[in-house]
């Protein structure tokens, strides 16, 4: 396979964003400020109003490595302020198919960290001051884009299709830097699930919420719509009920089996934290050191 | 004969110094807190390891990379992790990542009880290691989480060192901290460069054109545009006294926002920025002069 077919095949813009924020808000309540590359809308959801926020392509963009639906400088920034905006404790709906961070000079000396990582703080932050956040899957869910953009949410909910797809870098990227082959990586992933690009294999690390079958996802009837909100208020329900931290990431089925590594860490370091206080264990000798 | 002596003494001064970046993990971590005060937790003897490397036919090491201690600075109850870059690259797995974020939630569990404690970060990490790419990127989110939660009671501060640098998901942490220390050594960027050069080509960046990459990533620079507090030589009596400054100094009332959350801020920063003029780091310096509004 030559990298430029693969290059094609993994960045082409996604219209999902788009189609989605559109089914969704009805193209009700849409709030224009920011770049084009962001959209927000304040819009009905079950008895409430919630707010969502998709990065979608825009061919437009004043910064060209930002233009194929990519979280970049302008991007980070913008879902921080919107972010930030919501008012009442209101739910915040990520909806996620975000192909990767800018990649670029410019972007690196700008700070796309930066601007990743204040995007993330908002919705943390808002997660934390009790406003319901989901994020809904519907395309990719990319590396640091999706720690900015969804990776902070109280319930992260995906929908069961081919395109959806969660993972740390890039194909080619990934073949590159572990000094393998996309064809080799690809045969891992099918043994080792954390590898894997595909959602199912995603959905068996018990990260997830919930994962909806049965979708048209670059489509949607009415029916999907419908149904997908009905997730989406199930998973607000569910979020207000529970705590405002990511500890549910850790209690599911799938998470006590897949994830059981993290949660023997948390147990032994609860264990020893005490033990470790240096007041409390200043007459023991320095044994582990 | 005056310049003689003065470089003679500089030359003193620079061999009695402790580098920090030739220290390992655990001797940083040892370097920066109070004397005797030294607790680690989850060390080597516990025998927790990457569940996911031997499958793939690598070693695991039996701390998988990360050290983590309690103990003291300046008398006050402190947690030190510190990735090691020698495993690794500094990846950020499974469990290297869920000790940093579960250490970190016990810190908080204790700050919302009232009991302070002051968490540092050494960083030193290519960010996700991708033989556990899901379960690293997940742990690297509940790091986010976890100093986002904490900042809110203490600074967390965080330390680039070199020579690895801080990257990928791990520079997000880096730029959540409320304090960030570099030395000229250290790069702090999210994409390496061998990555932007993968999938933006050669034209875009030369992985290769290592004074350009400096120029836009490393220590010097960022501390010269405000991505950075601190700009350190590498010594780690230097460093592990700036850590005290910044953990102990200003109360929560009196502390400014984290880098992270000025967002008015940075949203008019680069709104300053033409794209379609070029910019290296020098005329950026020049832009954004250090901790100046435009």
């Amino acid at each position: 396979m030559s990298p430029e077919a693969n290059l094609d095949a993994e960045s082409s813009p996604s219209c999902r964003g788009r189609v989605w924020f559109d089914a969704l808000t009805g193209g009700a309540g849409v709030i224009s400020s920011g770049p084009r590359s962001v959209c927000v809308a304040d819009a009905a959801l079950g008895s409430e109003t919630a707010r969502f926020i998709a990065v979608v392509p825009d061919t437009q963009n004043r910064f060209p490595r930002a233009r194929a639906g990519e979280v970049g400088l302008d991007e980070g920034w913008a879902l921080a302020r919107h972010v930030r905006a919501t008012t009442a404790r209101r739910p915040i709906i990520a909806i996620v198919d975000v192909l990767s961070q800018a990649y670029g000079r410019r972007e690196e000396l700008l700070g796309v960290h930066l601007a990743c990582a204040a995007a993330a703080d908002a919705y943390a932050s808002a997660r934390l001051a009790g406003h319901p956040v989901i994020a809904l899957l519907v395309g990719k869910a990319m590396s640091g884009a999706f720690l900015a953009h969804g990776y902070q949410a109280n319930r992260i909910i995906a929908l069961d299709s081919a395109e959806v797809m969660v993972h740390a870098m890039g194909k080619q990227a990934a073949a590159r830097v572990t000094r393998s082959s996309v064809e080799k990586m690809g045969k891992l992933g099918e043994r080792i699930a954390p590898v894997a690009y595909d959602i199912r294999s995603y959905a068996s690390l018990g990260l997830l919420h919930k994962l909806v079958e049965g979708i048209d996802a670059d489509a949607p009837g009415r029916i999907d719509v419908d149904r997908v909100r009905a997730e989406l208020v199930d998973a607000i329900t569910d979020a207000r009920a529970g705590a405002p931290d990511l500890a549910c990431r850790l209690t599911s089925p799938a998470a006590r089996k897949t994830r059981a590594a993290s949660i023997e860490v948390r147990r032994r370091l609860a264990e020893q934290w005490r033990l470790a206080e240096p007041s409390r264990s200043e007459e023991q000798s320095d044994v582990r050191s | 004969m005056n310049t003689d002596a003065a470089a003679r003494a500089e030359y003193r001064r620079f061999l009695e110094r402790r580098s920090f970046i030739e220290m390992n993990a655990r001797e940083r971590v040892r370097a920066v807190l109070d004397p005797g005060t030294f607790r680690e937790m989850l060390g080597p003897f516990d025998r927790i390891k990457s569940p996911w490397l031997p499958l793939q036919g690598i070693v695991a090491q039996a701390d998988d990379g990360v050290v983590l201690a309690r103990g003291t600075l300046d008398g006050k109850l402190a947690l030190i992790a510190a990735i090691e870059s020698a495993y690794q690259g500094g990846s950020m797995g499974e469990v290297s990542g869920a000790k940093i974020a579960g250490a970190l939630e016990l810190a908080l569990d204790d700050c919302e009880q009232g009991r302070i404690i002051l968490p540092v970060l050494l960083l030193e990490t290519g960010g996700v290691r991708l033989q556990e790419a899901n379960l690293g990127l997940a742990a690297i989110a509940e790091i986010h989480a976890a100093i986002i939660a904490l900042r809110r009671h203490v600074p967390v501060v965080g330390v680039i060192a070199g020579m690895v640098g801080c990257f990928g998901g791990m520079s997000l942490a880096a730029a959540l901290c409320t304090h960030l220390i570099v030395t000229p050594q250290a790069r702090l960027g999210m994409n390496g460069p061998e990555v932007i050069e993968q999938e933006a080509g050669i034209e875009e960046l030369d992985a290769t054109d290592r004074a350009l990459i400096w120029s836009l990533i490393g220590g010097e620079q960022r501390h010269a545009v405000g991505f950075a507090d601190d700009l350190l030589e590498d010594d780690a009596d230097a460093i592990a006294a700036a850590i005290r400054k910044a953990v102990c100094a200003v109360p929560a009332s009196g502390r400014a926002p984290a880098r992270s959350m000025q967002v008015e801020r940075y949203v008019e920063l680069l709104r300053t920025i033409d794209p379609n003029q070029p910019l290296d780091g020098e005329s950026l310096r020049r832009l954004w002069k250090r901790g100046s509004p435009p």
